[in-house]
């Protein structure tokens, strides 16, 4: 039974590490999500309660702005005539 | 098989959108894309330095089969350097069509098809023991291929009277049976033609012609990489379990209509699972196999960002916004559906789903995302750079491309094929590799010293055959 348990709790244990982007290879991980998971991850031991709340409200800011940023970057690379654009569009069959 | 060759061929969508009176048809545009490429073999098929093959293909697409690749990881970098090389092509191009006086934008696209029903394909080819029984092997692996596009697929918009569908998988409605000798209609999950490019005795090719063409580094690579693992279990009598789908090609499309990636097949055996449950049972089945047979890094690599990509999909698919095309792509669109205060049926959202696939990094939102950070990625600028030259060192392909070098650098006559080398003023000696395996250059070199001593641009040898 012992066995078991320590069997399965290892089990959840990877679990979370996979679940925090962690994959047990560190070769494809990619840094800046586990940076960002960390980061907004709230109620880590640290961070404490006081601020915590702040900070996360801060980190939602910062990521709205990125957002908008990125949006107004594909307003201005997208094509300018869409609807044309997509309706002539048309290929021939491949394989 | 341990050791196997890998190889994927990518079928690109073309158009040329003119900004005058005079237009360009595409047969016409696409020759401008073969202008850069110095070779004396025949137009619009040619071999490359890093011992790729561009050609044209059926309706008039430009067509990339990347060189052999001795692993998913290698074979996913010159997927990409591919994508590099058609767009140095293309903007080449563009000045040439610039100089005959045609005003206009020639843009190229990494996907499977156009919103009136055409599609042009990705088929990947994995090197299998002719000893394998391929019926057997199809058979296996075919409830695999059907599921998969829940982590493999590219997204599209897809549009029908009753409004807009976002799609997971672009080819999934493109196919019509489960397996068939043809690619042009009735487009089947694995194709027959056995083309093994090798020794025929010991080998056969495996032609999955059902897959997504893919921007993303990572699902590129779990795509090729958990097929391989699949692959590697048949072959070794490995899987237990029997996930028959009692009609795969309705299932193909029924999983492409659900992104919850939950709703239930049935089996041959009146069982019900959904597409997770079914790739979880062969995650699983992967996951003892990796800890009892010997598997490269590469493929347990590949193990674990599938168990990854499966929780995921099962809790909250957008978790994987930066690793998966089709959430990638939805996340995006609907980003800019909120910002615009739009719907769905804004017909820009057609080209928001199209230029995700542009290869063109400056007009591709994939790139935009990728030079934001906003995707994951496996491999650097650098490695995808340096595989538009340099040929892979573990393959014949190494032999190819060296080849080229010298044969360039000599002036030198020559024509191509996966598993020959013809060369001479008449292309009458000719080097025969059937082992994709070899990787001799010293034997390439070699001849070419002798041309050179013999001058055979001048004289003219009787036929010489050197097997290889």
């Amino acid at each position: 039974m012992a066995t078991f348990i320590r069997l399965t709790e290892q089990r959840d244990r990877r679990r979370a590490r996979v679940d925090a982007g962690a994959d047990p290879l560190p070769m494809y991980m990619a840094a800046g999500e586990q940076k960002q998971k960390q980061k907004g991850g709230g109620g880590d031991d640290e961070s404490g309660d006081s601020g915590g709340g702040q900070k996360l409200a801060e980190k939602g800011e910062e990521l709205k702005e990125e957002m908008d940023n990125l949006l107004d970057e594909i307003d201005a690379v997208l094509e300018e005539n869409a609807e044309e654009f997509v309706k002539n569009y048309v290929q021939r069959g491949g394989q | 098989m341990q050791k196997r060759i890998y190889g994927i061929e990518t079928e690109y969508g073309i158009i040329f959108t003119p900004e005058g009176r005079k237009t360009l048809p595409v047969e016409k545009a696409i020759r401008f894309l073969f202008e850069k490429l110095i070779t004396t073999e025949h137009f619009l098929n040619v071999f490359l330095e890093n011992g790729a093959r561009f050609y044209q293909d059926t309706g008039c697409h430009p067509e990339y089969a990347t060189p052999e690749c001795a692993s998913p990881g290698q074979l996913i970098i010159y997927d990409k350097a591919g994508e590099r090389i058609l767009e140095d092509l293309q903007i080449y191009a563009e000045e040439k069509i610039r100089e005959e006086r045609i005003a206009g934008k020639l843009s190229i696209f990494k996907n499977n098809t156009d919103f009136v029903g055409n599609s042009y394909g990705c088929h990947e080819n994995y090197l299998v023991d002719r000893d394998v029984d391929f019926y057997y092997l199809a058979e296996q692996l075919i409830p695999f291929l059907v599921t998969r596009q829940i982590y493999t697929g590219a997204g599209k918009v897809f549009q029908t009277q009753d409004g807009i569908h976002y799609c997971v998988s672009q080819r999934a409605q493109h196919i019509y049976q489960k397996i068939s000798g043809t690619t042009t209609n009735d487009r089947s999950i694995i194709n027959t033609r056995d083309e093994p490019h090798a020794d025929r005795e010991k080998y056969r090719r495996l032609h999955v012609i059902v897959g997504d063409s893919n921007m993303s580094e990572y699902t590129n690579f779990i795509k090729v990489g958990t097929c391989s693992v699949v692959l590697q279990m048949i072959e070794d009598n490995y899987i237990n379990k029997d996930f028959t789908l009692r009609n795969p090609v309705k299932a193909i499309k029924d999983i492409t209509y659900d992104s919850t990636c939950k709703r239930r097949l049935r089996l041959d055996n009146g069982r019900e699972y959904s597409p997770i449950e079914i790739q979880r049972e062969y995650c699983e089945m992967a996951q003892k196999y990796i800890e009892q047979y010997p598997v490269s890094d590469e493929h347990k690599q590949a193990v674990y960002m599938w168990q990854h990509v499966l929780d995921c999909l099962d809790t909250d698919p957008d978790k994987l916004d930066r690793q998966i095309d089709w959430v990638i792509k939805r996340r995006l669109i609907q980003s800019w559906v909120d910002k615009h205060r739009t719907s769905w049926t804004d017909p820009r959202v057609l080209m928001l789903d199209l230029q995700y696939h542009d290869i063109r990094r400056e007009r591709s939102l994939y790139y935009l995302l990728e030079r934001k950070g906003a995707v994951e990625r496996l491999y650097t600028d650098e490695e995808i750079d340096a595989a538009k030259t340099e040929p892979p060192q573990d393959t014949r392909a190494r032999m190819r491309g060296e080849f080229i070098k010298l044969a360039r650098e000599n002036s030198i006559q020559y024509d191509l094929d996966w598993s020959n080398i013809r060369l001479g003023n008449l292309l009458n000696v000719r080097v025969i590799c059937n082992n994709p395996f070899e990787t001799d250059t010293e034997k390439v070199a070699e001849l070419v010293r002798t041309i050179q001593k013999t001058n055979l641009r001048k004289t003219s040898l009787s036929k010489l055959v050197i097997q290889s």
